[in-house]
């Protein structure tokens, strides 16, 4: 089976602070990583190339730096990899990203599977994935937790939901975002790593793409940002002690206060 | 230091690094105590490709040398010695059938050594033969197609856990030093038992084994090199294998100088960190300045024998003896900086200490070690 990975190169989060006065992410001098859920989606697509054959591809959009990603996709097992990076595309909202991607991926033309992460750790919007199966008007199953089992035409995948799973059979092709239970994601190979450094990585621009130019970068972006902040750190908890029916009482009292 | 290695050999030394961080320090301090086999973390390195840093590409390794082998082993040992040695244990046993193996033996063992499938074993210990490799007392007598193996080694690294080991065996009594020979034994030969597993100082999470042979019959096709070169071949193997000693002791006094500067920058007494106090400062640069040099020592000692020097015994045995002196130094003063927490277990300081001191012992005891370097050095001046 031919799988298709989309990963986003973002800043290490461990790492990430926001400028007040301009609301936008500091990123000097923060390492850039591959998005930490990206990362379940790569070994997935190594999994499941290695399990039905067929030919892992990982695609990235973002300036021309999203190349290391890409190599480091590759070493972790991915066999081609497209870098999707053009002055046009910058500034792109969830909409054109979706979009960008989709006229990418039907470039690519052969897959029966796309996976992503479940959102972009900068981003934390969950928006592409689902964007880029309605771009291609293909089935989509998000916060995949585990890929039951593969047919021919066919998929079976258990859901991740707030209150449990859902287990759901689609059509292929289609498009999965998953979550962290997916899998454990290995470490690179000396091998991987040594192919990656040596791979060709083709880069597509708007000219390489059908694409419909008013719908690409900040022109096909209707996303307004008003404002960014860090929000006021959780209060500390209380910590009631003693037994059930002294803890009981207190956490009664406790709400009373608080009501009144 | 700049030590300008190769593309490949930073490639190898950042896998090994990410594999140290990642895998191997948080579990470190628990496989020491519940002296677990690492095959967890063995898995880990296979699958990284990392098992046949040194071995021939025909063979599926990489088609690096002892050098590369050397850069893995010091990163793995920075984090846990203990759990390096199934690596470098591994290679140990592989250097024979490296040296002397044919090629039918090299394309039988090697490529499922280089995937890591498979863990290596070498052994020559034995209870009454330690320094003294003379006084072997396992015996291989030929019977037809096959060699009768009688005998108890001990003190084996990867005892029970590895499928090939490289046994040293008596052949011929009468002539001595030139009556000894290497054999390749599988696991699982009839005949081929485990003993007594050793609870350690240090090194915890390898196994140290005892391996007792009850007229285990191995084929004769199992020979490595000819009858009666066994002795020979073992030295030639220490020869290749003393830097790789090196970097384990170089990693394990990294390992410690990085624990002491992180716990010197951090502790307060006086109201200052203990690293603004020039008494702690002098022991930093000291350490650091040891470990480079023993680093510097043991790289060049392996670039030698890539390079395909010859008579290397001298230079191997001093990469091995300064290495591990200095990782004993180092460790101990890194428990010292450390102070009362040092000497904690909760602390990694005394865990590094422990591992150190076998690196003095192992590959022959750094007394044999000067007598190596002694003799070659009389021998040569001899020459002159």
């Amino acid at each position: 089976m031919n799988v298709i990975v989309c990963i986003k190169q973002v800043p290490d989060t461990t790492q990430v602070q926001i400028d007040p006065e301009t609301n936008t992410l500091i990123r000097e001098g923060v390492e850039s990583i591959i998005n930490p859920f990206d990362t379940y989606a790569i070994e997935e697509g190594v999994r499941l190339k290695e399990k039905y054959g067929g030919k892992t591809t990982v695609i990235s959009m973002g300036p021309p730096q999203a190349e290391l990603a890409l190599r480091e996709a590759l070493s972790l097992g991915c066999d081609e990899a497209i870098l999707i990076s053009d002055r046009a595309f910058a500034g792109s909202d969830t909409l054109a990203t979706g979009y960008t991607l989709a006229m990418a991926i039907k470039k690519v033309k052969e897959y029966d599977l796309i996976l992503c992460g479940k959102q972009a750790s900068d981003g934390d919007t969950a928006q592409v994935g689902p964007g880029i199966a309605t771009q291609l008007d293909i089935p989509q199953i998000t916060y995949v937790k585990k890929i039951e089992e593969v047919q021919d035409k066919t998929m079976i995948a258990e859901r991740s939901t707030e209150e449990g799973y859902e287990i759901i059979k689609t059509s292929l092709p289609c498009l999965i975002t998953v979550v962290k239970e997916i899998n454990e994601p290995r470490l690179p190979s000396l091998k991987g790593k040594m192919k990656a450094k040596k791979a060709e990585i083709p880069n597509w621009k708007a000219i390489d793409l059908d694409v419909d130019e008013s719908q690409l970068g900040l022109p096909g972006s209707p996303t307004y940002v008003s404002k960014i902040f860090t929000p006021p750190p959780r209060e500390k908890g209380q910590i009631l002690e003693g037994d059930a029916r002294e803890v009981t009482t207190k956490l009664v009292e406790s709400i009373k206060d608080r009501l009144n | 230091m700049d030590y300008l290695l190769t593309e490949e050999q930073v490639m190898i030394r950042d896998l090994c690094r990410q594999i140290t961080e990642e895998k191997i320090i948080p579990v470190a301090g628990e496989y020491d105590k519940n002296e677990t086999f690492p095959w967890d973390i063995v898995k880990v390195i296979a699958q990284s490709d990392l098992f046949g840093v040194y071995i021939d590409e025909k063979y599926g390794g990489m088609g690096g040398g002892v050098l590369e082998l050397c850069i893995a082993i010091e990163e793995f040992s920075r984090g846990c010695a203990g759990i390096a040695l199934a690596y470098c244990g591994t290679a140990l046993g592989t250097d024979p059938i490296l040296i002397g193996g044919n090629e039918e033996q090299k394309e039988k063992y090697l490529p499922d050594i280089a995937a890591g499938k498979k863990l290596a074993a070498y052994a020559i210990t034995e209870p009454a033969a330690g320094s003294d490799v003379s006084a072997i007392q396992t015996t291989a007598k030929k019977d037809g197609d096959h060699y009768i193996l009688n005998g108890t080694k001990h003190f084996i690294t990867n005892g029970g856990e590895a499928e090939i080991y490289t046994v040293f065996a008596v052949t011929n009594k009468a002539k001595g030093a030139r009556g000894a020979s290497l054999l390749i034994v599988e696991k699982d030969t009839p005949g081929f038992t485990f003993g007594k597993k050793e609870d350690k100082m240090g090194i915890r999470a390898s196994a140290t084994r005892e391996l007792v042979f009850t007229d285990c019959k191995v084929p004769k096709e199992n020979l490595i090199g000819k009858e009666g070169q066994g002795f020979l071949l073992a030295m030639k193997t220490f020869d290749m294998s003393r830097p790789g000693i090196g970097a384990q002791a170089v990693g394990i006094a990294q390992g410690a100088l990085d624990v002491a500067t992180k716990y010197a920058k951090e502790r307060k007494q006086f109201e200052k960190s203990i690293s603004s106090f020039q008494g702690i400062q002098f022991m930093l640069a000291d350490m650091a300045t040891k470990v480079e040099a023993a680093r510097a020592l043991v790289y060049a000692s392996a670039r030698q024998i890539d390079a395909g020097v010859k008579n290397l015994s001298k230079d191997s045995a001093m990469a091995k003896l300064f290495a591990s002196d200095i990782a004993m130094e180092v460790t101990t003063d890194a428990v010292q900086i450390l102070g009362g927490y040092g000497y904690m277990k909760e602390y990694p300081a005394e865990k590094y200490m422990r591992d150190a001191k076998i690196t003095q012992i192992y590959e022959g005891t750094n007394q044999i070690q000067r007598n190596i370097i002694a003799l070659n050095l009389i021998k040569e001046t001899a020459q002159k």
